[in-house]
């Protein structure tokens, strides 16, 4: 149980996906995922016991560093990435309902094959347009979400390499430093930039499908005629 | 052995659920087992070694943290995940004996082996209260055990060899508050579920029924209404041939009613 298990569950809507979104996909999983499997997660391995404070009193370091990470970046990278890919089982789930549908109406009449029925592509029209939608709209209210978190939480994207702390049982203003504060701040302005691209992906599938369907629309009285 | 063995087997339940069982499993693989295993693990993995207490005195550490721990919040967690997990084996297990009892009396018992009716809505019904129960049951430990969903940054030990009261700091207790109360959010969600889901089949299937018994009513007042409708022309034609009637009474072809016992009797 890890993160393939996420590929497999995206990995089966994203044929249903626009062109857009099949990109998003492989941008989540390549520029994020994996950085953050094979390379971020090792920066952030020692945090706590590389964080030192100036100070010989036990339990300050503790405190300084429960009060500068109330949350970890890596975790909630890993909370980001999990609640920014959830949108796409709505879709799943539409896409299995209809399945199941079709299922229910063949069997009445003809034979099914049910290998070609799992295969088959739906079309993003109709219902399946507007679960669509709405999962695309998620995503950006999660990402949106999760970078104002992460700004407010951190005081900006730097990480500081001193932090000045005064929290009880530290005895004064105690010096605490934190460790690799630099490659820190480049992962974290790495992990952002994906973020904003991973959005403007969002936000032009949006606009697309807007397009497409406002282009239909007017077309349908026309062929009518 | 690991989480991916539980998930392969969760998915075989998958087929035999109702909507709402569906969204519940979908919830417990992402929400909650793979947050535990991304995200909550990493958080809890020095929690003894990052335990520091102001004292220098030899074990007065570990006699604390056991005190304050019995048992660590992320093993409770585990155990959690694999007790609400299993009752839905129920299913997958009546489905699997439905299927050998077929295939040994080689004939159609049942319209689909996950059909869910009789006995398999039984024991359906019995792992959705058995899931309610470990869920609830789960909370209630944490909150006892834990005096509340709270990780203090400080705690206070006296134990022994501890030589006074000793201020003890907890590593990481922010975060660990946040896991726990995402723990809380997601069993409460979970706990929904089954409920919603326990109370749309029991209703499903009184209604179901209810509506089987009204037919079969039905259909009984409508047999016993057609044995009366024909009953008095029969009586009335067998009086006419033993009686003594006028012959224009008897000659009377046209008389709809006495054809209907004949049209019945050759249907």
């Amino acid at each position: 149980m890890d993160w393939g298990t996420l590929q497999n569950i995206l990995g089966s809507v994203n044929k249903h996906s626009t062109s857009i979104g099949k990109i998003w996909l492989t941008v989540l999983f390549i520029f994020r995922v994996m950085i953050l499997v094979v390379a971020a997660e090792r920066v952030w391995g020692d945090e706590q016991s590389d964080f030192v404070c100036n100070t010989l009193q036990p339990g300050c370091k503790n405190v300084c560093y429960d009060h500068f990470f109330p949350i970890s970046h890596i975790r909630l990278w890993a909370l980001q990435l999990i609640f920014v890919s959830t949108p796409a089982l709505l879709v799943a789930m539409h896409i299995a309902h209809r399945r199941h549908e079709k299922k229910r109406q063949l069997t009445s009449g003809e034979k099914v094959d049910i290998e070609e029925l799992n295969k088959q592509k739906f079309h993003i029209q109709g219902s399946l347009w507007w679960t669509y939608t709405c999962s695309i709209l998620f995503r950006i209210i999660f990402e949106a979400v999760f970078m104002y978190v992460f700004y407010v939480m951190y005081d900006g994207y730097q990480m500081p390499q001193l932090l000045k702390c005064s929290a009880w049982p530290c005895p004064n203003i105690v010096d605490c430093f934190v460790s690799r504060p630099t490659e820190k701040t480049m992962f974290t302005i790495f992990m952002l930039s994906v973020s904003g691209v991973c959005m403007l992906l969002n936000v032009a599938e949006m606009c697309y499908l807007v397009i497409k369907f406002c282009m239909k629309a007017p077309r349908k009285p026309a062929t009518l005629k | 052995m690991s989480w991916g063995f539980l998930r392969d087997i969760l998915s075989g339940v998958n087929k035999y659920s109702t909507g709402i069982g569906r969204i519940w499993l979908a919830i417990v693989f992402i929400f909650r087992l793979l947050v535990y295993v991304v995200a909550a693990e990493h958080v809890w993995k020095d929690e003894q070694k990052e335990f520091e207490c102001n004292i220098r005195q030899p074990g007065c550490e570990n006699v604390c943290f056991d005190h304050f721990f019995p048992i660590s919040q992320i093993r409770l967690w585990a155990l959690q995940l694999i007790m609400v997990s299993t009752p839905s084996l129920l299913v997958v297990l009546h489905v699997a004996y439905r299927e050998s009892r077929e295939k040994r009396l080689k004939k159609k018992l049942y319209k689909t082996p996950g059909s869910m009716d009789g006995g398999l809505l039984c024991t359906y019904l019995i792992s959705l209260i058995f899931k309610t129960g470990f869920e609830i049951g789960f909370l209630v430990l944490f909150y006892t055990l834990y005096g509340g969903f709270n990780v203090p940054r400080l705690v206070k030990c006296d134990m022994r060899p501890c030589p006074n009261t000793v201020d003890c700091y907890i590593s990481k207790p922010t975060e660990k508050k946040v896991f726990l109360y995402f723990v809380v959010v997601t069993s409460s969600l979970c706990i929904v579920l089954n409920v919603c889901e326990l109370s749309y089949l029991i209703f499903k299937y009184t209604i179901k029924c209810c509506l089987e018994r009204y037919e079969k009513k039905i259909q009984t007042m409508k047999s016993e209404c057609q044995k009366l409708k024909y009953v008095p022309a029969e009586t009335a034609s067998t009086a006419l041939l033993h009686s003594n009637a006028s012959p224009e009474l008897v000659n009377m072809p046209d008389k709809p009613e006495s054809n209907l016992p004949t049209d019945l009797r050759e249907g």
